[in-house]
């Protein structure tokens, strides 16, 4: 008994660390000192860092992927909102089909969306705008918000919009200083998530990005397909600090409001 | 408050038009638009069966379905002992392993395949440690074949398997398996006759997830496979940016979008039916 239980926890930490051990190691290696891969590293260094910051090509998808990203996750949490809270208030008909053709760009493969779009931006000449990108981007990270957004405000007490109705608010009082101080944290969250979405896309990217639009995640599928370079790491690393920035602060949003992790 | 039709039909107007305007029309315009530029009915009918008779394209279609099939069968060996463990935990062990598993969830898919193509490169950490104890006296071939797919599809979908059947395994009653083991049942009885049936759901659901996801993956096989591992999403890619065959891409992403779609509709009427599981 006592000894199926250590099996268990031995093969339990086994499979923990094969989850994390391949980004844990990009990270080290980022930090390495050395010319090639090697682990661990024999000396550490910022010079991936330097050539990283120091090469403008790479700024300028830097600069790109905040800049989408940022629009994307203003578009997506907006419109988001609003479609959320009309499925979760409204009293209508066909809820089943329209969630799952609002979920729909999850599922569908993104190179069939990419493709989609791309085919009609040749056209408009929308290649490499970024405003553009940042739309399609919405496209994909809104069904994210709308599962978070919907999850929450299920939970926001429809007596309360009731009881301050009565008391003289209008809708637009009713949203501001209720539903939304109830769902903030979800919002924030649904915020974190989208501009995630947008900041890792690559499939969209790749087909609209062009030469003057490259995000981050463009840049470093155009590095690989050339050679696996230490630069990379130090790229990815940044990718993954921002999510591990993006999880930090949604856990503690959720925790200072109190509201249970899912 | 409850929202009149007016009012529900408004506020989701500005998601239909982003539908719209990013998705349904792209798409639709796009398989119209490059089918029609073959002709009538009958030329897109004799070219369909043209392309989809061809050898490159039937393995392609065969190959993909496959590697999907693998990858679905390898996250779920995986996955399933992660997701019981997950269920079961709490308090530090179970954020423990949330954490192991949202945070790679969390990361881009490019970084992902990096990781593993840093691992399991020609001078790859693996095939450094290999060599450096002693084991084998040449590199391992590990990446840019079938092996290399396989391992990082499933790292990337691991995810959505494990969270899949984590929140069917947490619907799981547990006064079911204590009265199943209060009947004398042994633990290995209560978990194939009461655990398994009863999480039966959380299989099927999160299978077709990762099947559906598989089949329309491009980045990891692109960067990690060999020159056989050819799948529809590269193919499509390919007839676009280098042959600007835009009719050959439009049938198969017809194809394509025709299978993730039914796919989709099952996983639905699956996920809508069963407790625990979101749709």
């Amino acid at each position: 008994m006592i000894l199926r239980r250590v099996l268990i926890q031995i093969l339990l930490v086994l499979l923990c660390v094969g989850f994390l051990a391949p980004i844990l190691i990009v990270v080290v290696l980022s930090f390495s000192g050395e010319g090639y891969m090697r682990f661990p590293p024999e000396s550490f260094s910022l010079r991936w860092y330097e050539r990283f910051m120091g090469d403008h090509r790479w700024r300028s998808a830097l600069l790109n992927s905040v800049m989408i990203a940022a629009m994307t996750c203003i578009a997506a949490t907006f419109i988001g909102f609003l479609a959320a809270y009309a499925m979760v208030r409204g009293g209508f008909k066909g809820k089943g089909p329209l969630t799952a053709l609002l979920l729909a760009p999850l599922i569908v493969p993104h190179v069939v969306t990419a493709i989609g779009v791309y085919y009609l931006s040749a056209r408009f000449g929308l290649v490499g705008s970024r405003p553009w990108i940042a739309t399609s981007h919405a496209v994909v990270a809104f069904p994210v918000v709308l599962v978070i957004l919907r999850a929450a405000l299920v939970n926001v007490d429809p007596n309360l919009e009731r009881a301050a109705m009565i008391c003289g608010c209008d809708r637009w009082g009713v949203f501001r200083r209720v539903v939304l101080p109830l769902a903030l944290p979800a919002v924030i969250s649904a915020a974190l998530f989208s501009f995630l979405t947008s900041f890792d896309e690559l499939m969209i990217s790749l087909f609209l990005a062009g030469v003057r639009a490259e995000t981050l995640p463009v840049r470093i599928w155009h590095s690989l397909l050339l050679e696996v370079e230490p630069t990379i790491a130090a790229v990815s690393t940044v990718l993954i600090g921002v999510t591990v920035l993006a999880l930090i602060t949604d856990w503690a949003v959720r925790r200072l409001r109190g509201v249970p992790i899912r | 408050m409850p929202l009149g039709h007016l009012g529900a039909f408004l506020l989701l107007l500005p998601a239909l038009l982003l539908m719209a305007l990013v998705f349904l029309i792209p798409i639709g315009w796009f398989v119209i638009g490059a089918l029609s530029e073959l002709g009538g009915l009958a030329e897109i009918w004799e070219e369909a069966v043209a392309v989809l008779g061809s050898r490159a394209i039937i393995g392609a279609i065969l190959n993909t379905n496959w590697i999907a099939f693998l990858v679905t069968c390898l996250t779920l060996l995986i996955g399933y002992p992660v997701a019981y463990a997950l269920s079961r935990a709490k308090g530090l062990v179970f954020t423990l392993i949330l954490v192991c598993i949202l945070l790679p969830y969390f990361t881009s898919v490019i970084v992902r395949t990096y990781a593993w193509m840093v691992l399991l490169g020609r001078n790859g950490l693996i095939n450094q440690a290999l060599l450096g104890l002693g084991i084998i006296e040449a590199p391992l071939q590990l990446m840019y074949n079938r092996a290399g797919v396989l391992i990082g599809m499933t790292y990337v979908l691991l995810p959505y398997m494990v969270l899949t059947l984590y929140s069917a395994m947490k619907a799981v009653d547990p006064r079911l398996l204590q009265a199943a083991e209060g009947m004398g049942a042994s633990p290995l009885r209560v978990f194939f006759k009461v655990f398994m049936p009863l999480t039966l759901h959380g299989v099927i659901a999160g299978g077709l997830i990762v099947f559906i996801l598989g089949i329309g993956f491009f980045i990891t096989p692109a960067l990690m496979g060999g020159p056989s591992d050819i799948m529809i999403a590269m193919l499509i890619e390919r007839e676009i940016e280098l042959l600007l065959n835009w009719p050959v891409a439009a049938l198969m992403t017809l194809v394509l979008l025709a299978v993730t779609l039914s796919l989709y509709a099952v996983y639905h009427r699956v996920s809508a039916r069963a407790p625990g599981l979101a749709p």
